[in-house]
Formats: structure tokens, C-alpha cells, sequence
């Protein structure tokens, strides 16, 4: 019963329960906010890398390197606690995002460049030969056709965002597992680190299922 | 009659190896020319280099209708009066067929959708796939997506078609289908430039045949011309092998 009563205490569990909910609210704003500018940002990386200059796409490969290498957590202190030095002064919220995102924006604009790539030259040539603009090239032949291989790694990636927003807890950001540290501190009890993990596995679970019902809805009309 | 296609020393290399040894060709408007010639002769680069899928030397030139097909703002423009139907079709797989042949009308030329459609499915229907309109390209045979792509690209009602071997990747029972529609439409007098392997198509539909070896052209005639009176050993040589087997 110790073992329960420690790690499975529904009475602290259900106390800290709406504090755990505010938490998972201010998760789900890092979370959602940072997911959408990471694709944004990583869709225009990969798209510009394909039709800038030689300079900028050497700027771009040079970003999405040195982004995918830094740890998450020391790119977010020294957002949050150097760049003050500097003169830049971000709320707790937008470190976070601002890190996510540039984190997020680098994988991604490697996950589309792979699906870009992916896509048969023949696809490039039949749109030049018709006159499409770059523009409508993308946007109706390549991309369409490019989102279909990359979901799965995108939502990979949409998961990696989601659980890296747990590190907002170090900037004092009042997120999922910063209010269950906390209610497990008040209660001096560790279920609600608990109910935490249970939550995490509640909103990503249902994630992974529901792409792989999109990844078969899209392979439609696959050659 | 003054040439729709002109195309003045066009020289092209792959690195140190020249594809092109400086091609001089006129082509009017209503021609139907084949081109005919060994692997590697440079037949195929010929005709990307008319609306420069393929680049080449600057100072070569080659003009569509007056224009000079050049890289910059006006490619596009260029591009859309010049069809093209390709080896391997490349049609695009996550569009239907009559999608796939609205496409191009709608965004180049702003053409409305309804009108669109309409065209559409005239030209399925001209090729004889009207029923297959709404089946993505992976459900059709190889002949009828190279239908398509021929639908594809009369949509933008062209000056001129190019075709890069089009029957090249089909199966034998499937090239009949495809180099109908293409006797069909050279009938209509749309100009076309033709590379292709099928000498039984180019003898009966040409109105020149041109024979390529080495990146140069060698010999360039009427059918009968080419077929019956070869001037060129070369051109002799390569009919005996693709003629006799």
C-alpha cells in the first residue's frame, strides 16, 4: 500500500489535478505555438535552399547544422540568461518558443529538403515544360507530393516539440512539469509527477494514431 | 514562310564532353519533323534545348515564334507556347487525369475552372481516355498516361509539341495507341518535333526526317529521302541496323 499511497495517491492526484491542467495549457501554448513556427520557418529554409544563391543556401545549410547540434537546454539558458547581456530580454514564454523554433525550424527544413528531394526530377521538368511559375511548381506539383513522404518524420519531429517543452521548466515557465514539481513539492508527494506523465502519454499517443490514419488517407493515388 | 522555330549554332557540353557541334535548324509552322539517330547522338538534348530544360553556350541561339529562349523572366512564357510530352510521361501522380490536364491552363493562363474543365475533357476524349477522367495516373497502362500527357500538353494550345521518345517506355502492345493519337494530331497541322525510334511513324507522318549521329545533324530530308536514298554512309549504316532485325 506504500507503494500507492506514494506514487498513487488519487487523493493529492485529484488536488493537484487543475493545477496540472493550467500546466498542460501553458505545455500546449510552447508546444502548439513553437510547432507552427518551426514548419513555417523550416518550409522556407528548404524552399529557399532549393532556389536561392550559392551564399544563402551556404547560410541556411550553416543554420540547420549548428541548430541541429546545440542541446535544446543550453540553447534555451543562453537565450534566457545571456541574451540579456546583450540587451535582449525575453519573457519566459518567448525563450522557450524562440528556442523550440529554431531548434524545430532546423530539423524541419531537413525533413522537407529529403521530401523535396525524394520527388522525381521528371516532376521539375513536366511543370517547367508547362510554364508553371516556381511558385505554382511548389505549391501544387512538388509539395502535395513532398508532405506525403515527410508526415511521418514531421510528426516525429511535432512529438519531439511537445515533450522538449518540458525544458521551459528550467526558464520558470509555468508549464506541465513545472506545476507538477510544484504540487509535488506543496504535497510532499509524488503522484502528481505522476498524473504529469500520464497526461504527457495522453496527448501524444492519440498523436502517432491519428497521423498514421492520415498517412494512409494520403498514399492514396500513389504510384 | 518564316521559320516558328530558329535555331542558330547550338552548341551544348556536359562538362568537356560536347553534345552539340553547333545546330543549325529552321522548323515552320505546321511541320512534323522526326529525329531520328543512334543513342547518344545528341537527339534528345536537341529538342530540351528549345525550351531549355536543357541550357547551352551563350552564344548560340535558339528563338520560338521570335522569341529568344533564354534563362529569365520571359522563360516561362516561352515554355507555355512550347509542349512537351516526356519518355517516362511524368504526369502528376496525386492529381486525377483531368486535374492533371486543367492544371497548367488554369494557373499559366488563368483560365477559369469550368472552362477548364470543358477543354479537359475535349482533349481526353480526342485521345480516347474521356472515361478514365477521374482514375489518378498509377490506375491507368502505360499508353493511356502517355495519352494524358499528350491531353497535358495540347491544353495550353501550343505553337509547337515536342515528344521525347514517347513510346520508348511503353510496352510493344501500347505503342500502337499512343503513335495514333500522335498520326491523329499531326493531321490537325500542330507543329511537332519528334525524337523517336519508331522509323515505320516517322516515314508515314514526317514531313522531314532528320538523322543525327556524333551531336551533329548528318542528313536531313523528306522521308522518302532518308529511307529510300540516304546520302550519308552514316545515315545508311543506321538504318541497316535498326531496319534489318
Amino acid at each position: 500500500m506504500n507503494l500507492i499511497n506514494t506514487f498513487f495517491n488519487v487523493k493529492v492526484l485529484l488536488d493537484s489535478l487543475p493545477q496540472l491542467l493550467w500546466g498542460l495549457a501553458v505545455t500546449l501554448q510552447i508546444g502548439i505555438t513553437s510547432i507552427l513556427c518551426g514548419l513555417a520557418g523550416g518550409l522556407f529554409l528548404a524552399v529557399a535552399r532549393l532556389y536561392s544563391p550559392p551564399f544563402c543556401q551556404f547560410l541556411i545549410r550553416t543554420y540547420v547544422d549548428v541548430f541541429r547540434s546545440i542541446p535544446l537546454l543550453v540553447l534555451l539558458i543562453v537565450v534566457y540568461y545571456a541574451l540579456p547581456f546583450v540587451g535582449i530580454r525575453l519573457s519566459p514564454f518567448l525563450s522557450a518558443v524562440t528556442s523550440l523554433s529554431l531548434v524545430s525550424a532546423a530539423y524541419t527544413a531537413e525533413i522537407f529538403r529529403a521530401g523535396i528531394e525524394a520527388i522525381p526530377h521528371g516532376q521539375f521538368e513536366a511543370s517547367a515544360a508547362l510554364g508553371l511559375s516556381n511558385r505554382h511548381t511548389m505549391v501544387d506539383v512538388i509539395l502535395p507530393q513532398a508532405v506525403r513522404i515527410v508526415i511521418p518524420p514531421l510528426t516525429n519531429n511535432c512529438i519531439n516539440v511537445l515533450k522538449d517543452t518540458a525544458l521551459a521548466s528550467v526558464v520558470a515557465m509555468p508549464d506541465l512539469l513545472k506545476q507538477a514539481t510544484q504540487a509535488q513539492a506543496l504535497a510532499a508527494n509524488p503522484t502528481p509527477l505522476i498524473g504529469a506523465a500520464i497526461i504527457y502519454v495522453m496527448l501524444l499517443w492519440p498523436m502517432v494514431i491519428v497521423v498514421g490514419r492520415l498517412e494512409t488517407i494520403f498514399s492514396r493515388g500513389r504510384r | 514562310m518564316a521559320a516558328l522555330i530558329s535555331i542558330r549554332g547550338l552548341k551544348k557540353a556536359f562538362g568537356r564532353f560536347m553534345v552539340l557541334h553547333g545546330i543549325d535548324l529552321d522548323i515552320a509552322e505546321g511541320e512534323v519533323v522526326c529525329v531520328i539517330g543512334p543513342s547518344g547522338s545528341g537527339k534528345s538534348t536537341l529538342i530540351r534545348c528549345i525550351n531549355h530544360l536543357e541550357g547551352f553556350e551563350k552564344e548560340s541561339s535558339v528563338t520560338v515564334d521570335g522569341v529568344r529562349v533564354e534563362q529569365g523572366a520571359a522563360l516561362a512564357k516561352v515554355r507555355a507556347e512550347v509542349g512537351m510530352v516526356f519518355q517516362s510521361f511524368n504526369l502528376f501522380p496525386h492529381m486525377t487525369v483531368l486535374r492533371n490536364v486543367m492544371l497548367a491552363p488554369m494557373r499559366v493562363r488563368g483560365t477559369p475552372p469550368a472552362e477548364a474543365k470543358r477543354k479537359a475533357l475535349d482533349l481526353l476524349a480526342r485521345v480516347g481516355i474521356s472515361e478514365q477522367a477521374d482514375k489518378f495516373p498509377s490506375q491507368l497502362s502505360g499508353g493511356q498516361q502517355q495519352r494524358v500527357a499528350i491531353a497535358r500538353a495540347l491544353a495550353m494550345e501550343p505553337k509547337v509539341l515536342l515528344f521525347d521518345e514517347p513510346t520508348s517506355a511503353l510496352d510493344p502492345e501500347m505503342v500502337g495507341e499512343v503513335l495514333d493519337a500522335m498520326r491523329k494530331l499531326a493531321g490537325t497541322g500542330v507543329t511537332m518535333i519528334v525524337v523517336t525510334h519508331e522509323m515505320g511513324f516517322a516515314r508515314q507522318v514526317a514531313d522531314r526526317v532528320i538523322f543525327m549521329d556524333g551531336g551533329r545533324i548528318v542528313e536531313a530530308g523528306t522521308p522518302s529521302d532518308i529511307f529510300d536514298s540516304p546520302r550519308e554512309e552514316r545515315t545508311r549504316g543506321f538504318l541497316r541496323a535498326v531496319l534489318n532485325h
